[in-house]
C-alpha cells in the first residue's frame, strides 16, 4: 500500500504541477496576459456575469405565430390549388389549429384530396427519429376536408425560425458594440443571451422587442382613414393601420406591397438637409430600386406608406419619381429613434416576434463587491481549515494541508482549462470544498489513529488506515457527486456555476486528498521510519 | 505536542437508548413542517414566483421612507422595499403585471421604477422572471430534489443492503423537510439558490450517513454476534471523531462565507450551516435507528471484503 510504482509517482508529480502551471495565468494581471509565450498555459477563468457584470436575457419566441401564420399561407395555397383545378368549394378556413374546406361535389372529394395532398412536402424527422416526415396531415370526411400541421413540421419552423432570430439577434446585438455576446439556442424555442459589462440593457431590449419586418405601400386613395374608421367598411385589398407617433391616426393602405423591406443593403441615420430633424437613410438592391421607381414613376401626387411592424411610420406624398434607389424616411425621430430605426432596417426582419423572458442585469459595483467578497471569505475560510488540521493532526495536518492547496490549485486549473464559468455560487462551491475536501483526511487519520489504539505499528496502522478508509471516501463522494450532477442538469447562470466547481472539486479531492497525501505520507515514512506514531 | 482532540478516543455514548426521543422529536418537527408549510408556505422569490428584483445603492444612507413613497404612486401593487447588507443598499421587489403579456409589462415596469428614482442611484441588480419561465423553475426544482434522493436510494441499494437505503433516505426526506421548516419559520426567500443548498445538504447528509453505514458494515462481518444496538452504537463512537472533525472543518468554511461572503449568498450559507447540523444529527438518530427497526440479515453481509470471522471484544468497549 505504501510502495509506489515509479510511473505512479510520475503521474503524480505530472498531475500536480500540470495543476499549478494552468492555475498560474489567473495570477497575471490581464495587461500582461498577452506576454505569456504561446506554449504556455494563457487561458483564464471565465467569469460568469454576476462577478464581471452584465446582462443575461432570455428570449422565447412566439411559436404559436410562426404556426398560425403558416395555416394562414396554407389556406392561400388551398385556394390557388382548388381554383385550378377547378373544383367549388365552401367554406374554406381555419378552425381550431386546422385548415378545414367543404367540397362542393362529393365526386370531387377524391380529387380535391389528391389535389391538396401535392402541396405536402417531405420535412425531416423529430428528434426520436430521423425518417422524414410528412408536413401536412390531410384528413378526408365525406366531403369535409381538414388538413392540419404533423408536430415535424411545427418542430422544424420553431428551428428554423430560431436558427434565423439567432443570426438577426447577433446582428443588432454587435450594432451596440458590446464584447464578447454570448447568444445561443436552448430549448426548442428559445434564445439565451448574455452580453458581459452591458449594465443597461434598455437600448438592447427596445432592439430585441421589434420583429422589423419593412414595407412601402401605397395609401389607398377609396377613402381616408377617417372615413374608413367612422362607417367600418374596408374595401377589397387595402387594411386599416395606425401610425407610430401619438395621436394614433388611422391609415387606409392597400395589402399590396410594393417593395419589401428584405430589398434594402444600407440603412444609415442622418439629418433632413432642410429642416435638420433626424432621418434614416436607405439604399435597395437592384431589383428593390427598380420596383421603387416604377411606384415612384406611376404614382406622383399620392401618398405612400412606410409600415414598419404594421404600423405606419410616416406617409409621405410622391413628388416625382425617386429612379436611384435611395431614399429617405423622417418621422419625426429622435436622434436616439433614428439610430435605432437603422439598426433594425440593416439587421433585417426577425421572423417571428421574440419576448424577453427572463432578465438578470448586473452592475459592475456589485459583480467587484461579490468578488471580493468571495475571495475573503475563501482565504479566511481556507487559513480556518488548515490551522484547524495542523492543530488536530500536527506533521499530517501539514501534509493533508499541502494536498488541500494542491486541491484548490487543480479546481482552478481545470476550470481555466474548460473555459467553464466561476460565479458567486461557484466560489461558495470552492469553499465548500474547502471544508469538505479534507474529510477525506480526516477519515484516514481517524482510523490510523484507531489502529494504532489498537495495538498496531506505524507502518501497519497507516497501511489499514488507508485501505480501510478507502470504502467510506469513495461512498461518500460519489454520493455528493450525484447532487452535483443532478444540480449541474438542472440548474442555470449561478447555481450551475455551484455545481460545476463542486463536482469538480470533489474528484480532484479524491486524487489529492487520498493518492497525493498517501504519497507524501509513504516518502516520510520512508525517511523517517518512526518507531511510534504520534497523530 | 499534544495534538486537538475535540472527540476522546474511547467514548461509548449510548446513541440507540434516545431514538425514541429523538424519533419522537423529529416527528414533532415533520407535523410542524407540514403544517407549517400548508398554513404559511414558503416565501417564494421571483424565480419561482415571477417578477422583478432591484438592488439600488444610493448616495449617502439610503432614505426608505422617501423610496417607499416615490414607487408607491407607480400604482404597481405589492412594493416591497427593504434595506440589504448595507445601509446604502435597497432591495426592490415587485409583483409581476397579471395578464397576457405579462413580459412586456414587467420590463415596463422597471423602466417606471427607473425614471421615478432618478439618476441619482446605482443599479446593482435587476431580475425580471417572467411567470412562463417561473413556472418552469418549480417544476425542475422539485424533480431535481427528487431525482437526487432516488439515486441516493438506489445507489446506497447497490452498494448496501435495502434497510440502509431506507434508513438513509428517510433520514435525508427528514433533512430537507426540516430545512424546508426552518425557511417557513423564518420567512426567508426561498429561490434558485435554496434549491442548490437542499441538493447540497441531502449530498452532504448521504455523505455523513455512508460513514456511519460503512462502519456499521464492517462491523457486521467482524461481531458477528453482537446484539445490533451495541453493534450500531460501537460503529457511531467509532466514527463520531472522524463526524465532529469535518462538521468542524465545513462549518469553519461555512461561517467564513457566512460573514464575509456578502449580502447575495447569505440566505444560502445559512441554509447550508443549518443543513450541516441537521444532516449530522440525521445520520446519528434517524438513519441509524431506522437500521434497527429495519433490522438486518447478517447472512448477506459475510463475504465479500475483510470478512474476518474473528470473535474478540470491541476495542472501544
Amino acid at each position: 500500500m505504501l510502495h509506489f510504482d515509479r510511473w505512479k509517482i510520475v503521474l503524480i508529480y505530472i498531475l500536480c504541477i500540470a495543476g499549478l502551471v494552468y492555475t498560474a495565468p489567473n495570477f497575471v494581471p490581464k495587461s500582461q496576459l498577452e506576454d505569456i509565450p504561446g506554449w504556455l498555459p494563457n487561458q483564464q477563468i471565465n467569469l460568469g456575469l454576476d462577478l464581471r457584470g452584465g446582462s443575461y436575457l432570455l428570449l422565447g419566441l412566439e411559436t404559436d405565430a410562426l404556426v398560425r401564420e403558416r395555416l394562414q399561407d396554407l389556406v392561400g395555397e388551398v385556394r390557388s390549388t382548388l381554383r385550378d383545378e377547378g373544383i367549388p368549394y365552401t367554406g374554406l378556413g381555419i378552425h381550431g389549429g386546422n385548415v378545414v374546406v367543404n367540397i362542393t361535389n362529393a365526386g370531387d372529394a377524391e380529387k380535391a384530396e389528391e389535389a391538396i395532398e401535392a402541396l405536402s412536402s417531405i420535412v425531416s424527422g423529430n428528434q426520436f427519429s430521423t425518417l422524414p416526415e410528412r408536413d401536412l396531415l390531410i384528413e378526408a370526411e365525406g366531403q369535409t376536408i381538414s388538413i392540419s400541421l404533423s408536430d415535424a413540421a411545427k418542430r422544424a419552423r420553431v428551428q428554423s425560425a430560431v436558427q434565423q432570430s439567432i443570426e438577426i439577434v447577433r446582428r443588432r446585438i454587435d450594432e451596440l458594440g458590446t464584447t464578447e455576446p454570448v447568444i445561443q439556442q436552448q430549448g426548442l424555442d428559445r434564445i439565451l443571451v448574455q452580453v458581459p459589462g452591458l449594465d443597461d440593457p434598455a437600448q438592447l431590449k427596445a432592439l430585441l422587442g421589434k420583429t422589423a419586418k419593412m414595407n412601402f405601400r401605397l395609401v389607398s386613395n377609396a377613402m381616408s382613414g377617417q372615413q374608413a374608421l367612422a362607417t367600418r367598411t374596408v374595401p377589397a385589398g387595402t387594411e386599416l393601420l395606425y401610425t407610430v407617433d401619438e395621436p394614433k391616426a388611422p391609415v387606409l393602405v392597400e395589402r399590396r406591397i410594393m417593395v419589401g423591406g428584405d430589398r434594402l443593403t444600407d440603412a444609415q441615420p442622418g439629418f433632413d438637409q432642410r429642416t435638420g430633424e433626424p432621418v434614416v437613410n436607405f439604399k435597395f438592391d437592384t431589383t428593390g430600386a427598380r420596383q421603387f421607381g416604377e411606384v415612384t414613376r406611376d404614382n406622383v401626387g399620392r401618398p405612400f406608406a412606410i409600415v414598419l411592424d404594421n404600423e405606419v411610420i410616416s406617409a409621405p406624398v410622391i413628388r416625382e419619381p425617386i429612379m436611384g434607389g435611395q431614399g429617405q424616411i423622417s418621422g419625426g425621430f429622435s436622434v436616439q429613434e433614428a439610430n435605432n430605426l437603422a439598426i433594425l432596417l440593416r439587421s433585417g426582419a426577425l421572423p417571428v416576434a421574440i419576448s424577453v423572458l427572463e432578465e438578470r442585469t448586473v452592475g459592475p459595483g456589485l459583480g467587484a463587491d461579490s468578488i471580493r467578497a468571495g475571495e475573503i471569505a475563501a482565504i479566511i475560510g481556507a487559513v480556518g481549515v488548515l490551522l484547524f488540521m495542523i492543530a488536530s493532526y500536527g506533521l499530517f495536518g501539514v501534509l493533508a494541508n499541502i494536498a488541500l492547496i494542491l486541491n484548490i490549485a487543480m479546481v482552478f486549473a481545470v476550470l481555466s482549462v474548460l473555459q467553464a464559468t466561476l460565479t458567486l455560487p461557484g466560489i461558495a462551491g470552492i469553499v465548500l470544498t474547502i471544508g469538505m475536501a479534507v474529510d477525506a483526511n480526516v477519515l484516514i487519520y481517524e482510523r490510523i489513529r484507531e489502529e494504532v489504539a489498537a495495538g498496531k505499528g506505524p507502518i501497519p496502522a497507516i497501511e489499514s488506515g488507508y485501505n480501510r478508509a478507502l470504502s467510506s471516501i469513495l461512498d461518500a463522494n460519489i454520493t455528493t457527486l450525484i447532487s452535483a450532477a443532478i444540480l449541474f442538469q438542472m440548474g442555470s447562470g449561478p447555481v450551475r456555476g455551484f455545481a460545476v466547481t463542486l463536482g469538480i472539486g470533489i474528484v480532484t479531492s479524491v486524487f489529492t486528498a487520498f493518492t497525493v497525501n498517501r504519497y507524501m505520507v509513504s516518502v516520510w515514512l520512508r525517511r523517517r521510519r518512526p518507531k511510534t506514531l504520534v497523530l | 505536542m499534544r495534538h486537538l482532540k475535540l472527540i476522546p478516543d474511547d467514548t461509548n455514548i449510548p446513541f440507540t437508548r434516545w431514538r425514541y426521543v429523538a424519533v419522537g422529536l423529529s416527528l414533532a418537527v415533520m407535523i410542524a413542517a407540514v403544517v407549517l408549510l400548508f398554513a404559511r408556505g414558503l416565501n417564494f422569490g421571483i424565480d419561482f414566483e415571477g417578477g422583478i428584483l432591484i438592488e439600488i445603492a444610493t448616495e449617502g444612507p439610503a432614505d426608505i421612507g422617501n423610496i417607499r413613497d416615490e414607487l408607491g404612486g407607480l400604482g404597481l401593487g405589492d412594493v416591497q422595499i427593504q434595506q440589504f447588507g448595507q445601509p446604502d443598499d435597497v432591495l426592490i421587489r415587485v409583483q409581476s403585471p397579471q395578464g397576457d403579456d405579462a413580459e412586456k409589462a414587467s420590463q415596463a415596469v422597471v423602466q417606471q421604477i427607473k425614471s421615478a428614482l432618478g439618476d441619482g442611484v446605482e443599479y446593482r441588480r435587476v431580475e425580471v422572471v417572467g411567470p412562463q419561465v417561473s413556472g418552469e423553475l418549480v417544476q425542475d426544482g422539485v424533480l431535481a430534489i427528487l431525482v437526487s434522493v432516488a439515486l441516493m436510494l438506489i445507489y446506497i441499494w447497490f452498494r448496501f443492503e435495502w434497510q440502509f437505503s431506507l434508513g438513509s433516505v428517510i433520514a435525508l426526506v427528514h433533512d430537507v423537510m426540516a430545512t424546508l421548516a426552518l425557511f417557513c419559520l423564518l420567512d426567508m426567500e426561498f429561490n434558485l439558490q435554496s434549491i442548490a443548498a437542499l441538493l447540497t445538504i441531502v449530498g452532504y447528509s448521504m455523505n455523513d450517513t455512508v460513514i456511519v453505514f460503512d462502519r456499521v458494515r464492517e462491523n457486521l462481518r467482524k461481531y458477528k454476534k453482537m446484539p445490533l444496538t451495541e453493534l450500531i452504537d460501537l460503529s457511531i463512537n467509532q466514527t463520531l471523531s472522524r463526524t465532529v472533525m469535518t462538521s468542524g472543518t465545513t462549518l469553519l468554511a461555512l461561517f467564513a462565507l457566512f460573514i464575509f461572503g456578502g449580502e447575495v449568498i447569505r440566505g444560502f450559507t445559512f441554509a447550508m450551516i443549518f443543513g450541516i447540523f441537521i444532516g449530522t444529527y440525521s445520520s446519528i438518530f434517524i438513519a441509524a435507528p431506522v437500521l434497527l427497526a429495519a433490522g438486518v440479515t447478517r447472512d448477506a453481509t459475510t463475504g465479500g471484503l475483510g470478512g474476518v470471522s474473528k470473535e474478540k471484544v470491541p476495542g472501544k468497549a
